[in-house]
């Protein structure tokens, strides 16, 4: 029951933390680049704005992938913080990416065409690693539920080393920064024309950032899963985590989808491959 | 026993009488009632056996040896003589060699052989032959409307249907003959029978490429024959048990080398790497043949026996090896299907990747593999042949099979083109079985050994990665319209009757099995897993209710939104295309007032993942692991 009630905190909580989250991203980006940037409560005045415009879509199917998108989001993070097997819950995560590049799809444009393909080589790119992360996780505490992970105080970070700086470099993918940001970019000069997005407006767009906040929460709770056996090394370890990924976001061009693809790969092999032959050498099998 | 007796035999009767009716109208009558009957009994198996399962059968069975083995005198010849024929002497030679191995069991070896029990029905085997008798029926309903199409459409081509339903009938009743053998020499005869109807089957339009591909997939499957064979003479010389109940419950010691042996004949007709080419080639075929090798017959029967052999590989070299060689061939034919336009090349390789991975849980051999790789089986054969059927009849309405022509169809045939979206999304996309299934395979993989679990985890990690991208932008391109409906399209009505009926009932399976989920584990799969390996395996409670609820939203929730839009009153509009649209058809003006049209293709990859240079990487590396295989039984 307690762990439902956890779950349901996500559901309600995640877009306040998500969108305060990226507010905070834009202020400490402007400070990189010598801007003041904009209040913190930016993004929300942004979705309450998109909210109230009109919708226009291209196609009937549009709007029903990127509700199943969103839908799917929110289970994944429900299902994560609920307790439920982390396994099966990156397969959801899964389908609702697919539902975000059925929606791009279906509009016809070249230009969320191309973005659209872009996304899903980005998925395929980062699901390596992700299976990977879990194994080793699996492997070290048995259990693939949240929080039985956290239960069996494991410091993951100690075992883990390789599989979290590959799991880094994907979750550079996954928050949507550059140098990874192919397919859709929050960067100023990308604001029209937004791969992924560019046949989306009103509520659809407010649903897709909507899913983007709740998304990022999710990830960052697989970053804490790593520093889970002390609360207090785990949220400050989100946070630093979080300010890395901006600090990425501003010091990197973007990446040609070859050299995304092709390093996220080999990332993945070395430090999650050599991390879990390592793990199994050590641990044995079993 | 008669129940058994009557499935196997029961097929023969519309295959005869096929080969002799010549009229379109009665050949349908006597297919439609033929398949309800074969679909109804082997459905009612667990009824009419009357009895618990496992059941095995003693009883004399002396004339029906004899029988065989003058069948197989007589197929040998036919296809001996064929060889000769087509001058691939190749063919002559192996089956020579094969029918020397199994003229000296049968005139000198089997005297000190007694076997006991020839056949057996246990819940793998009824798994088995609910698949060869609901999905190969409604192949065979489907191929009546079909192959009538097909000969409208090649008219040059000799039309040969009694021939071709001849051959389909007998194929299904090899493989109800193969999933119910306990004596390995019946399983043998079967297995060859299969091997020659798909040698027939896939010959069936007499081109020159049909015709040279009938023959790779001939002597592949020859040479797993051949093996086979000589796990067979190998038993009855040492004295081995040639009974599969005996062979699985024996110490691995004594057997392996017989296993081993078994191992190769399931791996050439599974089309594992090296040997994948068969069943690419077997691509020629008119649509239900590569339905049904692909989904229901040859291939499962591959599976089938590795998986049957499975208790015997757990934790050996030779079961290592044999892992292996489906771990590679799972992530190299994935990579490959990245690079492939053409519908049923995408179909076959991820075919042979499934494969690849079904091959490894038994190479594992563990319960919980096992229980993977026994659904694997299942969910792959029902939403396999939903997708070869619809891409078949796609094929005869817009006249392509490539992927780059499918856009558009939900405004021409919506109803095939949400069908051909559930068989893709059935292949890969959680809450859907194949997806379970992998998931299953995954946590069993964990605990492969110290060695054995990285390395099948990379495999799958990337495997799995690419088959994510290969089959999403298969259903992204379905989902790309660019022209306006304009009342109702007359490309859908022309689908036969037949066709419909076997699109529809396969669409209803493939939901039907994933929610019927829990009951097929707890009925059928859980209990087989108990009672071979005296373990438990399945999935947590709370995991199984998840993807029940999950297959339910994912079919509400579309239906829902669908009509939501209308009444949120939500504006259409047009692509945004960086200039003035033209409506229809993606036409715009673009910047200097010039008319253009923009065209959408998907990403192909070819340059990472091209078709060449990863065949030829899973030639060399099976044949090393197939290599090693045999090496380590030795030893």
């Amino acid at each position: 029951m307690k762990t439902i009630a956890f779950g349901i905190a996500y559901v309600l909580l995640a877009p306040v933390i998500g969108g305060l989250l990226v507010g905070l991203d834009r202020i400490i980006s402007a400070r990189m680049q010598r801007r003041v940037g904009p209040p913190i409560l930016q993004p929300f005045y942004d979705i309450f704005k998109l909210l109230q415009k009109k919708t226009v879509v291209v196609n009937r199917l549009q709007n029903p992938a990127i509700f199943c998108h969103l839908f799917f989001m929110i289970a994944t993070g429900f299902l994560f913080f609920e307790g439920s097997d982390i396994l099966l819950i990156i397969f959801v995560l899964t389908l609702s990416g697919v539902f975000l590049v059925l929606a791009a799809s279906a509009s016809g444009s070249p230009f969320s065409h191309i973005g659209a393909e872009r996304e899903l080589i980005l998925m395929t790119a980062y699901e390596p690693m992700v299976l990977m992360m879990l194994v080793g996780i699996y492997k070290v505490t048995d259990s693939f539920h949240f929080y039985a992970i956290l239960e069996s105080a494991k410091p993951l970070i100690v075992y883990l080393p390789g599989i979290f700086v590959g799991f880094l470099y994907i979750l550079t993918m996954k928050l949507r920064k550059s140098p990874f940001d192919i397919s859709y970019s929050h960067h100023a000069h990308q604001e029209l024309v937004k791969g992924i997005m560019s046949d989306m407006s009103g509520k659809s767009i407010a649903m897709v950032e909507i899913a983007h906040w709740y998304e990022n929460v999710f990830l960052l709770g697989l970053v804490y899963l790593f520093f889970g056996f002390s609360p207090v090394l785990g949220i400050a370890a989100v946070i630093l985590t979080y300010v890395f990924e901006i600090l990425v976001d501003n010091t990197f061009a973007r990446f040609r989808w070859e050299l995304a693809f092709r390093s996220a790969w080999l990332v993945a092999l070395v430090l999650g491959g050599g991390n879990l032959i390592a793990l199994y050498a050590l641990m044995g099998g079993a | 026993m008669t129940a058994l007796l009557f499935l196997i035999l029961f097929p023969l009767i519309p295959a005869v009488l096929l080969l002799a009716v010549k009229h379109d109208g009665a050949r349908g009558v006597i297919t439609r009632l033929a398949v309800g009957v074969i679909v109804a009994a082997s459905i009612g198996l667990p009824w009419l056996m009357n009895a618990g399962l496992p059941v095995y059968f003693s009883f004399d069975a002396e004339w029906a040896g004899k029988a065989m083995f003058f069948i197989e005198i007589f197929l040998a010849g036919l296809i001996f003589f064929l060889g000769l024929k087509y001058k691939h002497y190749l063919t002559s030679v192996l089956i020579t060699l094969q029918f020397a191995l199994m003229a000296w069991y049968e005139f000198s070896l089997s005297g000190t052989v007694t076997i006991q029990q020839h056949l057996f029905l246990d819940r793998l085997s009824l798994i088995m032959a609910i698949i060869i008798g609901v999905i190969g029926g409604l192949i065979c309903v489907y191929a009546l409307g079909y192959m009538r199409d097909f000969h409208d459409h090649h008219r040059e081509m000799p039309d040969r249907r009694p021939y071709f339903f001849f051959v389909m009938f007998v194929f299904l009743s090899a493989m109800f003959g193969l999933v119910f053998a306990n004596n390995l020499v019946w399983l043998f005869f079967f297995w060859e029978v299969t091997t020659l109807c798909s040698f027939l089957l896939i010959g069936y339009t007499k081109t020159a490429e049909a015709t040279t591909n009938a023959f790779k997939a001939l002597i592949m499957n020859l040479g797993g024959g051949l093996a086979f064979a000589g796990a067979i003479v190998w038993l009855a010389w040492s004295g081995g048990p040639l009974e599969l109940k005996a062979l699985i419950a024996s110490p691995q010691a004594m057997v392996m080398i017989p296993v081993a042996l078994l191992c190769f004949a399931g791996i050439t007709k599974s089309a594992q790497m090296p040997f994948s080419s068969w069943l690419l080639g077997a691509m020629v075929a008119p649509t239900p043949t590569s339905a049904l090798l692909h989904s229901s017959t040859m291939v499962k029967a591959g599976v089938y026996l590795v998986l049957r052999l499975a208790p015997v590989l757990a934790g050996s070299y030779v079961g290592a090896a044999v892992a292996l060689v489906g771990g590679v061939t799972f992530l190299l034919a994935a990579f490959i299907a990245i690079s492939q336009s053409n519908a049923k090349k995408v179909l076959a390789y991820s075919t042979v990747s499934n494969l690849g991975l079904i091959v490894t849980c038994a190479g594992v051999g563990t319960a919980a593999a096992v229980w993977a790789g026994i659904f694997l089986i299942i969910f792959h054969a029902v939403a396999k042949s939903l997708l070869f059927l619809c891409v078949g009849t796609l094929e005869h309405r817009i006249g392509s099979r490539d992927i780059e022509d499918m856009d558009n169809i939900l405004i021409k045939m919506p109803t095939l083109a949400v069908m051909v979206l559930i068989g893709i999304g059935g292949m890969f996309v959680a809450p859907f079985g194949m997806l379970i299934s992998k998931w299953a395979a995954i946590r069993a993989f964990v605990h492969a050994g110290p060695v054995m679990s990285p390395i099948l985890i990379l495999l799958l990690a990337y495997g799995s990665a690419v088959t994510v991208f290969f089959w999403t932008k298969w259903m992204a391109k379905i989902m790309e319209v660019s022209v306006l409906r304009t009342g109702h399209d007359p490309l859908e009505d022309a689908i036969s009757y037949d066709e419909r009926f076997a699109h529809w009932a396969h669409t209803v399976l493939t939901i039907g099995v994933c929610l019927a989920f829990p009951l097929v584990s707890s009925q059928l799969v859980e209990p087989y897993v108990a009672e071979v390996f005296g373990q438990a395996a399945g999935m947590e409670a709370g995991n199984l209710m998840l993807t029940g609820i999950m297959v339910a939203l994912i079919l509400i929730l579309p239906t829902i939104a669908f009509p939501y839009q209308r009444k949120a009153g939500y504006v259409f509009g047009t692509a945004y295309m960086a200039g003035l649209n033209e409506y229809p058809d993606r036409m715009y003006d673009g910047s200097l007032s010039q008319r253009r049209k923009a065209t959408l293709k998907n990403y192909y990859l070819a340059g990472i993942f091209g078709e060449e240079k990863f065949m030829k990487v899973g030639v060399l590396a099976g044949t090393c692991l197939l290599a090693l295989m045999l090496g380590a039984a030795l030893l």
